[in-house]
């Protein structure tokens, strides 16, 4: 009844093939199939968005989609994030303005930010406010973060 | 936190789907976005023998303006009605109340036609469905069949849809030119569900109302037109003590219930207030 799929899929750019049951989720394929345990399973019903990757290029939970769903599918995860070994500007304004504490939501908070500053690229403050609420942060209160998608948003627009 | 086995379909025609919703006789669920289909299965509340995955369908990703009507692919993502032109000119109200469905991350996989299908009583869609009197399109052993919104929401979580049907089209009338409209919320963050919503689309001529469509989400078992305040405006015009009637009437009309988010009397309070404001809103912004 439950046989395993094949499954075929690009995750940063590097081709991958696994198998797994029809009920294997997406994040738990990512992290425990093929290694890749930045992106982060908190709440897995879909709220707290720590799993947050890129599905063909737009933000979405992996801990409420299925692995063969992702048959065919481009991902970007947290590791794929950095290019030619240098911090996205999305991480270096985390890092500069302190924009995490424990960094368990991390992943799901840049991934999440990344998607909204390419549909906005010049959010005002309640826009990002709004956007960040995808992502849950127990930790910072949002402040810094707040202030970490506004500072790479200014930094992304310079760059080319 | 994982779901329990089931098989695994993903057919690539309509007839293919529904002869399987037919063989697993009521076992199988349809799997549209997954956004509240998955998070179920993942607690176990839902546990079906197998899922009929719809994402390899072709054909139900579509917006298409024909005449006065708006028709929308099932498998339509809200984030395309989001970013969508003909729904930001034909159906302003509906892009307005997308930006209150769950984050943008749910939305580049939710979809329209299983937000409607699984008929939780506080989203926004299925307010959307009764207040712009849209319906929805049904496909079956027996061919297809229209269902109206009013005719559509049978009670908690259940819609007209039989086990063996699949929801594939969704249509709206336009909104008419010069059509006052607002949505209000309130939820304990962004995004999520709506302890209470209203909605309204007014057409006017002068201060007189020609017609007045008003719907609630989270306030019952079903999204619900609030027809005694459409009446009220229809009757009385669009003064203030008009609008203070008719928030006094959706308060009456709705018959919330009590949960963790708040109690029944805490949501027919806020009937009455959001109804107010969204009155107040659509009657001034008028020239939006």
């Amino acid at each position: 009844m439950s046989d395993l799929i094949d499954i075929r899929l690009t995750v940063n750019g590097v081709a991958h093939e696994g198998r797994a049951e029809p009920r294997r989720l997406l994040v738990d394929f990512l992290r425990e199939d093929l290694g890749l345990t930045g992106t982060h399973a908190g709440c897995e019903h879909g709220i707290c968005g720590a799993c947050t990757v890129l599905f063909n290029g737009e933000a979405a939970r992996s801990c409420i989609m299925l692995a063969v769903q992702a048959n065919g599918a481009e991902i970007r995860t947290i590791e794929g994030l950095t290019e030619d070994g240098r911090l996205h500007p999305l991480q270096e304004a985390f890092h500069r303005e302190h924009g995490l504490q424990c960094g368990f939501c991390t992943p799901g908070m840049l991934i999440a930010a990344l998607d909204f500053l390419r549909v906005n690229p010049s959010p005002s403050e309640e826009e990002i406010r709004e956007a960040m609420s995808a992502v849950i942060c127990r930790c910072t209160g949002y402040r810094n973060i707040v202030r970490a998608v506004a500072s790479a948003a200014q930094k992304m627009q310079v760059k080319p | 936190m994982k779901p329990a086995k089931f098989a695994y379909h993903a057919p690539s025609s309509l007839d293919e789907a529904v002869s399987l919703l037919q063989r697993y006789a009521g076992e199988a669920r349809v799997l549209a976005g997954g956004q509240s289909l998955i998070p179920m299965m993942n607690f176990r509340i839902a546990a079906p023998a197998a899922l009929v995955d719809l994402n390899r369908m072709p054909d139900l990703d579509y917006i298409r303006q024909e005449g006065g009507v708006v028709r929308i692919g099932a498998m339509t993502r809200q984030r395309k009605l989001e970013f969508s032109p003909v729904i930001a000119e034909r159906l302003p109200l509906l892009r307005d109340a997308i930006k209150l469905v769950g984050h943008l991350p749910t939305r580049s996989r939710g979809t329209i036609g299983g937000s409607l299908a699984h008929a939780d009583p506080a989203a926004e869609l299925p307010m959307m469905l009764q207040v712009l009197e849209g319906e929805v399109v049904a496909r079956g052993p027996a061919g297809e069949r229209v269902i109206k919104a009013g005719e559509f929401f049978r009670s908690l979580l259940t819609t007209a849809l039989t086990a063996e049907e699949i929801l594939i089209e969704v249509r709206f009338p336009a909104m008419p030119a010069g059509a006052r409209y607002a949505v209000e919320e309130f939820a304990r963050r962004h995004g999520d569900f709506a302890i209470c919503a209203v909605a309204a689309v007014l057409q006017c001529d002068g201060n007189r109302c020609t017609k007045a469509r008003l719907a609630t989400g989270g306030t019952g078992p079903v999204p619900l037109r609030l027809e005694a305040a459409e009446a009220v405006l229809e009757q009385k015009g669009l003064s203030e003590a008009a609008v203070e009637e008719a928030a006094e009437a959706a308060a009456r009309a709705v018959e919330p219930m009590a949960d963790q988010n708040g109690s029944a009397e805490f949501r027919r309070h806020l009937s009455r207030v959001l109804t107010g404001r969204v009155l107040r809103k659509a009657i001034e912004e008028k020239s939006r």
